[in-house]
């Protein structure tokens, strides 16, 4: 674990804005883990806000929905935040925002929803892990396991990030509303709404259901998470709800909310747009598939022209080769550096001063794991331990010699599964 | 929009610090010692530092050239050999001594293995062994404190050696430095100020020195000269290089455990060593024998004493 400068401070106390809907926006179909949807419109056909667009015959996957009503105007291979390329759906939005009729009958008492009812809203409503991991939720929400835990994530412990904070402060009536739903389709006792120090504005709206935990990444890891709430540890290779837990998101328990109470569909999300390169850094509500170019425009000016953009945080977060590319669902900010901040530093030998066996969260040895994957021995990569890396970065961001660790683990794990 | 984005694996931030960083702050925490060492033994002192940091650079620098490696001397790693081996040598020797001591450290402490952070002995004190092996005349005559010209003094260590008699110095005066010795170890209070700064900045941690200082004065004084119980603890701790070494050249990164568990472990190593050679081995003096066979012992204490993996239970 480290301790991170935090740089919250530009954007956690601007109340979240709507970004008005682009002329044209990209919908990917692969916005989960799992199989990637197929296309559920053609080009030319008209469609509705919240109207499916894509959607797939598998056990783990998420339906994805319109969020503009328009015209689908082309489905072509596009940039992809996280994969580099996917399909994505562009729709011509005609500006009306005309509802998808079956959403508005929804749900006329939400207190009496079933277990399996409300894992169906969830399903049909396309939503997924909003902390960034992107696990489709209805599948979370049916653990193969019993479990009496539920632990709500809200300690957003990477730099820069703040949608998640707003989000408690804004919408805390619905994300307890959400709570109770996540509780009934679990069917747990024990509830813990786990906030980091540094929130305390949060902490003190949530009160007694608050766990409050120190600020330090990559505290919101939901490993590290389970350990600093419930002091115990799911097993190496196992699953939370192997020991009984389930953690969500806010972000999630939010979009829960609002899917089970009025009907909406996942079709926007609340994005952090910030960075040392822009003058007016801001939390917004912005439509799925918007291009990132059209949330830094709005941002604008630029005080400098960014070397890097990042979506993400800064120690998790995948650096950008165009702005052409769009939100995703699990879009949690769009981060601009300046070539300042993005220079890289020379990497040279390891002087073994274990600064990143005292910072792993998992417990690793991470220069070894490191000599092991440049040496190409997979073996003794695994044997250290490689697959029980979370790629958390802590280890390349304490490193004095600059190496690159976690980059060299990642590889070694593709290699030795 | 630019279209030259960078595009690089997270993380995209680093901490302040660096290699350099640290090298750079162990040679300040050895500045109160040098001046010590200055006031202490005179300007005789000051050449041998000089000396033996120029020599240290120098060959640094030629093997790299040589290698075709990059030249890396502003990092501050060859400065702080140098200057260790510097503070391992009497304060008047003659002035090749110190620079055959630091050419063996870089070259062969270091270099052949593949230079920084590839080592398995610390350079400074192999740089030492060699010294000692091969011209100990020069290597034992150490100048008296505070004497200006020349006179030779056996160390408190070597005296106990000889006579059996812990001889007559008050505490003070060892913490202070008043004593013949190596120019960098004799004066205590210099060394901990020094220790004190690199706690703070984090750079080195309790582990070895407690465990190193602890364990040798604990066997000092279980295994006494009058019985068991009777040893004089504070005097072995203030005499001789356990301080300087413990602080200074068992903390080095690259010859000692990665975890906390092996540092401890190697920090009772040393310590046990020391005590050994110094109650009953052939030298009045045990510390930099001790930390270097513990050094070899490093790859093995590694190996058992990895870090516990999260959600895997022993």
């Amino acid at each position: 674990m480290v301790r991170l400068e935090e740089h919250k401070h530009s954007t956690e106390d601007k109340p979240i804005e709507i970004l008005a809907a682009p002329a044209k926006v990209y919908i990917h179909l692969a916005q989960h883990i799992g199989k990637p949807c197929a296309p559920l419109v053609k080009v030319g056909e008209e469609v509705l806000l919240g109207q499916g667009i894509g959607s797939v015959e598998a056990h783990v996957w998420a339906p994805v929905h319109s969020s503009v009503s328009g015209k689908v105007s082309a489905i072509i291979d596009w940039p992809h935040p996280v994969s580099g390329r996917g399909k994505v759906v562009v729709i011509e939005n005609n500006g009306l925002d005309k509802l998808f009729p079956q959403l508005a009958t929804r749900n006329p008492q939400p207190e009496n929803l079933s277990a399996d009812q409300i894992r169906e809203i969830v399903r049909d409503a396309g939503i997924v892990g909003m902390g960034g991991a992107s696990f489709p939720t209805h599948v979370k929400l049916k653990p193969s396991k019993p479990v009496d835990t539920l632990i709500i994530n809200g300690a957003e412990c990477e730099p820069y990030l703040t949608g998640d904070y707003r989000l408690m402060i804004e919408k805390t009536d619905e994300i307890l509303k959400g709570i109770g739903l996540v509780e009934r389709a679990l069917g747990v006792k024990k509830v813990y709404i786990a906030i980091e120090d540094n929130k305390p504005a949060a902490i003190k709206i949530f009160q007694d259901r608050v766990q409050v935990l120190k600020s330090q990444y990559p505290q919101g890891g939901e490993k590290q998470l389970i350990k600093n709430v419930l002091k115990k540890e799911v097993p190496s290779g196992k699953l939370p709800f192997d020991i009984g837990v389930v953690v969500q998101n806010v972000g999630t328990v939010f979009a829960i909310y609002e899917a089970v109470y009025l009907g909406k569909p996942l079709y926007e999300r609340i994005v952090t747009v910030t960075g040392s390169c822009l003058a007016n850094p801001k939390n917004l509500l912005v439509r799925i598939g918007t291009p990132i170019k059209e949330l830094i425009n709005y941002c604008a000016p630029l005080k400098e022209e960014p070397a890097k953009i990042i979506i993400g945080g800064p120690m998790m977060g995948i650096a950008q080769y165009t702005d052409e590319v769009p939100v995703i669902k699990s879009t949690t900010a769009v981060l601009l550096m300046s070539a300042q901040e993005a220079k890289a530093r020379e990497e040279i030998f390891c002087i073994r001063c274990g600064e990143c066996v005292r910072h792993c969260p998992s417990g690793l040895m991470p220069c070894m794991i490191n000599l092991a994957s440049e040496k190409e021995l997979w073996p003794q990569a695994k044997q250290y331990g490689a697959l029980d890396c979370i790629e958390c970065g802590c280890c390349s961001y304490v490193c004095p010699a600059n190496r690159r660790l976690v980059q060299s683990i990642r590889r070694a794990k593709i290699e030795c599964i | 929009m630019s279209n030259n984005l960078i595009v690089s694996s997270s993380c995209h931030i680093h901490k302040e610090d660096s290699v350099s960083k640290i090298m750079w702050a162990v040679v300040i925490s050895l500045i109160p010692s040098a001046v010590a060492a200055v006031i202490i033994f005179g300007l005789p002192a000051l050449k041998t530092i000089l000396i033996a940091v120029a020599a240290a650079l120098v060959t640094e620098a030629f093997i790299q050239k040589i290698t075709k490696k990059k030249i890396s001397v502003s990092d501050g790693s060859a400065f702080l050999t140098g200057l260790l081996l510097a503070y391992n040598l009497p304060a008047q020797v003659p002035f090749w001594l110190p620079i055959v001591g630091s050419f063996f450290a870089i070259a062969i402490g270091k270099q052949v293995f593949g230079g920084l952070g590839q080592n398995i002995f610390n350079p400074a004190l192999a740089g030492r062994a060699f010294l000692i092996a091969s011209w100990p005349k020069y290597m034992t005559s150490f100048t008296a404190p505070l004497s200006c010209d020349a006179i030779t003094s056996a160390t408190p260590l070597t005296l106990l050696k000889e006579t059996k008699i812990i001889p007559d110095i008050t505490y003070l005066g060892l913490f202070l430095g008043k004593r013949g010795g190596c120019l960098g170890e004799v004066c205590i209070l210099a060394l901990l100020i020094g220790a004190a700064f690199l706690f703070f900045k984090k750079y080195i941690s309790w582990h070895i020195p407690v465990t190193f200082i602890g364990i040798n004065g604990l066997f000092v004084y279980i295994f006494g000269p009058n019985g068991f119980f009777t040893g004089d603890w504070v005097f072995h701790t203030l005499s001789g290089g356990i301080i300087l070494g413990a602080f200074f050249m068992a903390t080095d990164y690259v010859t000692s455990p990665l975890t906390r568990k092996g540092q401890i472990i190697f920090g009772l190593g040393c310590g046990v060593i020391t005590a050994v050679i110094r109650l009953w081995g052939g030298y009045p003096e045990g510390v930099s024998y001790a930390i270097l066979m513990m050094n070899g012992a490093t790859p093995i204490i590694d190996r058992y004493t990895k870090s516990r993996v999260y959600g895997k239970f022993a």
